[in-house]
């Protein structure tokens, strides 16, 4: 079956950007170029396109990491360039993973994983039961007192994806989530990946280079030189 | 729990950074306890000196040192004549030196003084000390740095005297001072009839207002304070006690500036991992709690550890001959709690600009940030 390549209109819009601009160094560099995008409510979304198209930069505005120079980002519906700290206002909106798993060494597997929801409040026991889900989901049900130093590659990610998911976001946004694994666990990664986000209704807007897991997801968002190009059919 | 290990983790990954803070803190803390308490003893032995048995002192208005003071002795004679005036006791101060100790403190009395009454003598009789011109009596330490015992002369100053005693005191200033008859006293510092001070006890302690008024009315150059005023309004005591607070207070600067340098660098050491916080929802006041929370952990631990070296410190002080009965080691604990709060406001106050920077740092610029 091909998957639809524009958002299907019955899901409700989760995501928005609308005319975004961002450029850097005071306006040297021009990274978006007025870009339109939505994501429906359970879609998974590749960003696909060379080096410096603009992709990460699209996810950091999306996710509240970053503020646009003109344009409006909306998750949920809510403007999140108009508030002082989206971060903090999507910290149960949004969850991240980046290529690099940015874990904290020096903190368990368990640890890492609690920070999202110590910083959001969520109580000890429900938070510990989550993690104890997402872990056996992940494989790393026997590794949750392990240090960061002593997981493997494929292990540090699948801990960055149970710590992205721990305050059950409804969207997760993900910075070439494979990127700096081989071949085998890019694969098992993201297998899972599709697996939980689409249990648990998650939509997924992930930045890739690799088209094959591009093509797996529901649409493929092609950019280039800091455009969004026509959706192309899978 | 989480919280709390994000702040020691980052202490302990930087063992010898944050043990260099923590000294730093504690040797600032171990200095001010010490130069505090040491300078408080002294007040306080000194304040005791002006307080043996009496509620009030009169002294000349507006000298700035007691030894510059001068009360007549007929002032001393008509306040004494007061009927609410149980006895009044003049004390003529005077600094005299010997071979080997530059500065011992002479204390011109009369036979009467309480200092006399309630000290213990070791050698001698109380009965003999108006008796003898040139006769004096020595503290139990100044008897021994000034190698005498009773009936051997001593030169004290230009003059030589015969020891007819020799008393125990508590009081380190009393301990290693001597103690002339008054008039003796008065023709050695060439102060003819007058005094420095007048130390008083009345019948009754709710006539003390009214011993005020009439002080003032009677001798005007003359000011009577009751032993607490004194010691709170003593410029000398006032002087003393904030160069303490203010050489202790430096310290402290010091430290919380060594504070400042491990916040500093801690920051700027793990801005990656801040940014990983910030992903991960932490708010603002949340970053800087946590980095509070390790510059109040520093400081907690530096003020502790201070305050243990400090008082062992004392206490080695104590332990000095040449220092003994001048050193008072009783730590109040008003002092240590001040203490504790200035190193606790200085941890705090070094980690201000850190906590700062931490809660402007930029997730996404962070995160690029090797």
């Amino acid at each position: 079956m091909t998957p639809p390549t524009s958002i299907p209109a019955a899901a409700p819009v989760v995501l928005r950007a609308q005319d975004v601009w961002k450029s850097y160094d005071q306006g040297a560099i021009t990274v978006l170029n007025g870009v339109d995008f939505v994501a429906g409510k359970g879609e998974t979304v590749a960003l696909c396109g060379p080096s410096g198209c603009g992709k990460s930069t699209l996810l950091h505005l999306l996710g509240g990491l970053d503020e646009p120079d003109r344009g409006l980002i909306s998750v949920n519906s809510v403007e999140i360039n108009r508030h002082t700290n989206p971060l903090r206002l999507l910290r149960y909106e949004v969850g991240f993973v980046f290529q690099l798993h940015n874990l904290i060494p020096d903190l368990t597997l368990q640890e890492n994983c609690l920070i999202p929801t110590v910083a959001a409040g969520v109580p000890r026991p429900t938070a510990l039961a989550r993690l104890q889900d997402l872990a056996e989901r992940t494989g790393l049900g026997h590794r949750l007192h392990q240090r960061i130093q002593k997981l493997s590659g494929g292990e540090r990610q699948r801990t960055a994806l149970c710590r992205a998911l721990m305050n059950k976001p409804r969207i997760l946004l993900a910075d070439e989530p494979t990127g700096s694994l081989d071949e085998k666990t890019s694969s098992v990664i993201f297998n899972l990946l599709l697996d939980i986000v689409a249990k648990e209704g998650v939509t997924l807007v992930m930045a890739t280079h690799d088209r094959a897991l591009a093509q797996r997801c529901d649409r493929l968002v092609e950019m280039r030189d800091g455009r969004i190009h026509e959706p192309q059919p899978l | 729990m989480i919280f709390v290990k994000l702040i020691l983790v980052n202490l302990l990954r930087h063992r010898i950074r944050s043990l260099i803070s923590i000294a730093g803190i504690a040797f600032s803390v171990a200095a001010m306890l010490t130069i505090v308490t040491v300078l408080q003893g002294a007040v306080g032995m000194f304040s005791g000196i002006l307080s043996s048995d009496s509620q009030i002192i009169v002294f000349e208005r507006n000298v700035s040192d007691l030894f510059f003071s001068s009360v007549s002795s007929t002032a001393a004679t008509t306040i004494a004549s007061w009927p609410i005036v149980q006895h009044a006791d003049p004390v003529l101060f005077g600094i005299v030196s010997s071979s080997d100790h530059p500065i011992i403190t002479c204390f011109g009395i009369t036979s009467a003084d309480a200092r006399l009454r309630k000290a213990t003598w070791i050698q001698g009789d109380r009965s003999n000390f108006a008796n003898a011109t040139d006769g004096v009596v020595l503290g139990q330490r100044a008897a021994e740095f000034l190698k005498a015992s009773l009936g051997s002369a001593v030169q004290i100053g230009h003059g030589t005297f015969h020891v007819i005693g020799i008393i125990k005191t508590a009081n380190g200033f009393e301990d290693g001072g001597v103690f002339m008859p008054l008039a003796s006293a008065q023709k050695f510092f060439h102060k003819d009839a007058e005094s420095s001070v007048i130390t008083v006890k009345l019948h009754n302690k709710d006539d003390i207002p009214q011993f005020k008024s009439m002080v003032k009315s009677h001798f005007p150059n003359l000011v009577a304070l009751e032993d607490d005023e004194f010691t709170r309004s003593y410029s000398q005591f006032k002087i003393l006690k904030a160069t303490a607070w203010a050489v202790g207070g430096c310290g402290l600067l010091l430290g919380g500036l060594g504070v400042a340098n491990t916040m500093i660098m801690s920051v700027f050491t793990r801005i990656r991992e801040i940014a990983i916080l910030r992903v991960n929802g932490f708010s603002n006041s949340q970053i800087a709690t946590m980095i509070f929370g390790e510059s109040a952990l520093v400081a907690v631990v530096g003020a502790v550890t201070g305050l243990l070296i400090g008082t062992a410190f004392l206490y080695l002080l104590k332990l000095i001959p040449a220092l003994h009965g001048y050193v008072d080691v009783t730590i109040q604990p008003l002092v240590v709690l001040i203490v504790i709060a200035l190193a606790f406001l200085t941890g705090v106050a070094g980690a201000l600009y850190p906590a700062i920077y931490a809660m402007r740092i930029r997730a996404v610029e962070a995160l690029r940030f090797e």
